[in-house]
């Protein structure tokens, strides 16, 4: 079982937690491609090593936030909460 | 009393306290302290089982952990155990044990005839014979069962307790032998939470039964003071008869501790196994080296032990295996077992060894004056139930056998094939091993992330680098784990030991007579010669090798035999043994009891149950509660003499004609507060939300962002920033999941809370043409009136003292409102509603009735919101806003989902009179078998008594413009083919005038 950092919680177990899955991707505006909007749903990689995904802490603070995993060695490298700036918040 | 095999001093058994057990049905005394096969062997009880595919004898081969033979069923009825290693087994006062895998007994097994017809049964056997014809599997698998298969599970229900706990600790020390006890030692005296934890019930491993010296003491003065200064430190917990057998992620190591195993019967308080989930910082991994066997024809036969059980049984339990005895090595840690078999009073005839070389040190003085055969080898072993004789020869360049052989009787045969460290752990935690050729054996090769390996699981297997390498690692990983230390620990004086380097002998070359069986694996009867067929036949990877003979398939996991299996095949290679690998080691360790795996989750407590706040009314009520999801829910009413049938009729009837109730608490609901309330609901619905006025409810639905249909139910607008929304019950949890997800990561900008009030509401749906005047009666008939809460209308009101919300919403297709309780208050409330409408004949419904009025009514459920239907299919489309952005919007308009052909929502009505089958494929023709192109299923099917027809709702391809047709509505299930006219899917009241009047 997984130890999960969850930002506002600290570490707590797997069990608390459901995962939804790549955080990198981002919702389309409207009036984007359907290509955009086909990809935002359906394309997804899926990396030997570090993946960006969301977690929630569903039987917690129930706030979402990203952690990034490496899916090979499932080591949890660090988690942040979802911040407007969403590109660089788990490089500290 | 006197066992016959025990020598009269020595061992650390408590011979004030006699205990007397039976095996077999004998009864048989040993002492506090005894394994139950140190007590059998004591009792000069050698046959104690037969092997798993040829019904052989077998005996007691080890001493522990790795026995691969000597398996019992403990106790009788319920608490009854199979396949139990009789060498773990602590024996108590009244311990009932029989043997397996014999009938009518063990002397006299049956099936021990299969081992005539061996030469038939080799490897691949069952896969070869019994591969056709496939319909005559399930006749031959009866007999196949009932030959093979050890123990038998106990058949009543298991009395004891057993319970998880979880554990986090610095350094968590598995083995407790002198690398473990040192490494617990330092980390413990560097200050770190300290947790060491022991397979057996005494601490000290391989201090307890080879002969050695500690600062010139023997080393169990050293074990002991060691363990008491441990017990004594309050950052270190010992756990004994505990065993690690998974290392996960994140180091978490899973332990089961057997912690009444050795009573009768757990105390009151006690449970019989717990599972201890570790969380360790650091993990020092001591869990010691296992001696290998020597395969050679006839080594298998009971009196064949391993040199360093025998050593053992010797010192810890003063028992003599035998009175003659062979020692056949080829390293010097089997000579070791001379002075202690001396010791005991067991004569050695000879000390066989491989070697060429011959050893110096040590070894030369532990064998005395017995005599010594170098570059000799056991080519056999005779005797029947037990060893009688062996035979020996010369061997040349480990090929062939040369000249005669000699005889040696003797009934005791301790064979030594090198040591084999405990790698598992290890290796479940993504270690890498490398094949070490001083030992002939895999070793870690390397600190495994924040995994120390020490002593003779590291391949160090002096007694000196055991206690420096637990003290190095215990500091180390205690200093990791945030502890700083400054002392220095002294290794403690032992003498350097000089060592003869061992020599591999993976197996003794067939002497001619092919019929003797060399075995590589005892417990699952897998020789030499499966193996060069299994390579004959071109199962050449380690993988497939143990697939096709079963090698290492064991419980015993070939803890005495994988790697010689594994240099077997290497052999047959002709490659070293590192380049035909080995095979992966997977938890558990060794068999977990699923008592223990299960913990307290059985029974009710298995999954939680939920019951709504009127959950006792019903059951006082005559409700037959079903279970609903997670939900426990009332069907229907039972009155007497009613069939269930009748029962839905009549209630379904009464919400017709005059007025239902029922319970509705299961939806889900949750406030949505904030400044941007409206704005987020416009977003997350398909239908607009911002200008509904405060006070007014509106029927919404939810796609996901592919498109599909996700959830339905009304929302309230409760004041200008707050909005209460319910949804389906099955769907409670995961809408708000996914509200919480839109509303924290996708539009952070949204003043927006969200909170599930599912638990804090109950709801009533009272329902009918009466349902006004009830409710009149309730809040007084001008708060109830049409003007002042018309259709989709909300009140705040009170009910005999309870502040209530009341939304006039209708599930039925009837004149109904909602009822909206705090859930304390909800029994209270529903009485007082059944009290009031008693002068209209007031009654509650059930989910039953419930459903039957809602396909009339033509309203979707989960199944027809099966995540395969759009907006547009169920006949929602107007519904969607074309000019803003919603979830699911994009997705919702492309092609697939918006053109013609699509399955959609409507009505079937039984031509026939015959129920519709649930489930059923829509097809043009009425064969029900092979049904083919299909035009789509029913979702949902009843009797409808409004209309006196069988009824459903289907999603049928184009269905709308076939509106009148007539299909078939086919179950292949049940071969049934119902005739049905397809009609819209509003089937009660179209107009809707009933709802709103």
């Amino acid at each position: 079982m997984l130890l999960i950092t969850c930002p506002w919680c600290g570490d707590r177990a797997q069990t608390e937690f459901s995962y939804r899955g790549d955080a990198t991707v981002e919702r389309p505006a409207p009036s984007d491609s359907k290509e955009d909007w086909y990809d935002f749903v359906y394309t997804r990689d899926n990396p030997r090593g570090e993946h960006v995904e969301w977690w929630h802490h569903t039987a917690g603070c129930r706030k979402w936030f990203k952690v990034r995993r490496n899916t090979w060695t499932h080591e949890l490298i660090d988690s942040a909460p979802p911040t407007s700036d969403k590109q660089d918040n788990l490089e500290s | 009393m006197v066992n016959s095999f025990r020598h009269s001093v020595g061992g650390l058994i408590n011979r004030s306290h006699p205990i007397s057990f039976t095996f077999d049905g004998r009864a048989y005394f040993a002492y506090e302290g005894d394994t139950l096969a140190s007590a059998l062997l004591a009792n000069g009880v050698r046959l104690v089982g037969r092997s798993f595919k040829y019904h052989r004898p077998r005996g007691i081969f080890g001493m522990g952990v790795e026995e691969p033979s000597a398996m019992v069923q403990m106790r009788e009825g319920a608490r009854s155990e199979p396949n139990i290693r009789a060498t773990e087994v602590e024996v108590y006062d009244g311990l009932e044990v029989s043997s397996q895998n014999r009938w009518p007994t063990l002397n006299l097994d049956v099936g021990s005839i299969s081992n005539l017809f061996s030469p038939f049964l080799p490897a691949g056997f069952y896969y070869k014979t019994f591969m056709w014809p496939a319909t005559k599997w399930m006749f031959y698998e009866r007999f196949i069962r009932k030959a093979a298969g050890l123990g038998k599970a106990a058949t009543k229900q298991d009395p004891d307790s057993y319970s998880k706990l979880f554990e986090f600790c610095d350094v968590l020390v598995v083995g407790a032998g002198p690398t473990g006890l040192s490494a617990a030692m330092s980390a413990g005296r560097a200050g770190a939470k300290v947790i060491l934890i022991e397979e057996t019930s005494q601490f000290g491993g391989r201090l307890c039964f080879d002969e050695e010296l500690i600062y010139g003491k023997p080393a169990e003065e050293w074990n002991y003071e060691v363990t008491e200064k441990l017990a004594m430190m309050p950052n270190v917990q010992l756990l004994l008869r505990t065993t690690a057998f998974g290392f996960y992620d994140q180091n978490m190591v899973c332990a089961a501790e057997r912690v009444a195993d050795h009573k009768s019967e757990p105390e009151k308080w006690q449970d019989r196994q717990k599972i201890r989930w570790i969380r360790a910082k650091q993990v020092v991994l001591a869990c010691g080296s296992i001696e290998r066997s020597i395969p050679f024809s006839g080594n298998d036969k009971p009196g064949v032990m391993l040199a360093s059980a025998v050593r053992g049984y010797a010192k810890r339990f003063a028992v003599r295996c035998g009175k003659k005895a062979v020692i056949f090595t080829n390293n010097d840690s089997g000579y070791a077992t001379v002075p202690a078999l001396k010791s005991v009073g067991v004569s050695v005839e000879v000390v066989i060894d491989s070697r060429l070389t011959k050893p110096g040190g040590r070894a030369l003085s532990q064998l005395g004056d017995t005599p010594l055969k170098q570059g000799f080898v056991v080519t056999r072993a005779r005797g029947y139930r037990s060893v009688r004789s062996v035979e020996i020869g010369r061997i040349v360049e480990h090929e062939s056998i040369m000249g005669a052989t000699d005889k040696v009787s003797c009934d005791l045969l301790c064979i030594s094939g090198g040591w084999t460290p405990t790698a598992h752990l290890y290796s479940h935690a993504q270690g890498k091993l490398k094949f070490n050729h001083q030992i002939a054996a895999f070793v870690p090769a390397a600190k495994h992330g924040s995994i120390y390996v020490a002593g003779s699981a590291n391949g160090a297997f002096s007694l000196k680098e055991c206690l420096e390498q637990g003290i190095d690692s215990g500091i180390a990983a205690a200093m990791e784990a945030g502890n700083s230390f400054s002392e220095t620990i002294q290794i403690p004086d032992v003498v350097e030991e000089e060592v003869t380097p061992m020599q591999p002998l993976w197996q003794v070359p067939a002497n001619g007579r092919g019929l003797s069986k060399r075995f590589v694996d005892l417990q699952n009867d897998v020789t030499v010669a499966d193996i060069e067929l299994a390579h004959s036949e071109g199962y050449i990877s380690v993988e497939h090798l143990k697939r096709y003979t079963t090698l290492g398939m064991g419980t015993d996991q070939g803890r005495t035999s994988n790697i010689n299996g594994l240099a077997n095949l290497a052999r047959l290679r002709n490659v070293a043994v590192p380049d035909v690998g080995h095979t992966t080691f997977r938890p558990p360790y060794t068999p977990i009891s699923l008592g223990a795996i299960a913990g307290i989750e059985h029974g009710k407590n298995l999954s939680p149950v939920r019951r709504t706040p009127l959950h006792d009314w019903h059951k006082r009520h005559r409700a037959d509660m079903q279970n609903s999801g997670a939900w426990k829910r009332p069907f229907y009413y039972a009155q007497t003499g009613e069939q269930v049938r009748d029962a839905i009729i009549r209630e379904t009837m009464q919400v017709r004609q005059a007025v239902g109730v029922v319970d509705v608490s299961t939806l889900g609901k949750i406030d949505v507060q904030g400044r941007d309330a409206a704005e987020f609901l416009e977003r997350v619905y398909i239908n607009r939300w911002k200008a509904l006025p405060i006070g007014r409810c509106r029927y919404g639905l939810m796609l996901r962002e592919d498109g599909f249909v996700f959830d339905d139910g009304t929302s309230t607008r409760v004041a200008d920033c707050e909005f209460y929304m319910t949804t389906t019950t099955g769907n409670a949890g995961p809408v708000l999941e996914h509200l919480e997800f839109y509303a924290q990561t996708v539009w952070p900008e949204l003043h927006v809370h969200l909170t599930s009030v599912s638990d804090q509401w109950a709801g009533m749906a009272l329902a009918g043409p009466s349902s006004r005047a009830v409710l009149g009666e309730l809040i007084g008939e001008e708060a109830a009136s049409d003007s002042n809460l018309p259709y989709m209308g909300y009140l705040q009101s009170e009910i005999e003292g309870v502040r209530v919300r009341i939304f006039r919403v209708s599930f039925s297709g009837e004149l109904g409102y909602e009822i909206h309780i705090p859930s304390k208050f909800a029994q209270h409330v529903w009485q007082s509603v059944l009290s009031a409408g008693r002068k209209w004949d007031i009654a509650p419904y059930g989910l039953e009735a419930m459903t039957v009025l809602r396909i009339e009514k033509g309203h979707v459920v989960s199944a027809e919101l099966s995540g395969r239907t759009t907006a547009a299919d169920l006949g929602f489309e107007r519904m969607m806003k074309k000019d803003k952005d919603f979830i699911g919007k994009r997705l919702a308009e492309r092609d697939a989902l918006v053109s013609s052909g699509r399955q959609q929502l409507v009505g079937v009505v039984s031509v026939n009179g015959r129920p519709i089958p649930r489930g059923a494929q829509i097809v043009e023709h009425s064969n029900a078998q092979g049904v083919i192109d299909t035009k789509g299923h029913v979702t949902s099917a009843c009797y409808s008594p409004h209309l006196e027809k069988e009824i459903g709702l289907a999603l049928i391809a184009d269905g709308l413009q076939i509106q009148g047709k007539q299909m078939y509505a086919a179950s292949p299930l049940n071969g049934r083919s119902v005739p049905v006219e397809v009609v819209h899917h509003i089937f009660y009241d179209p107009s809707g005038a009933r709802t709103r009047g």
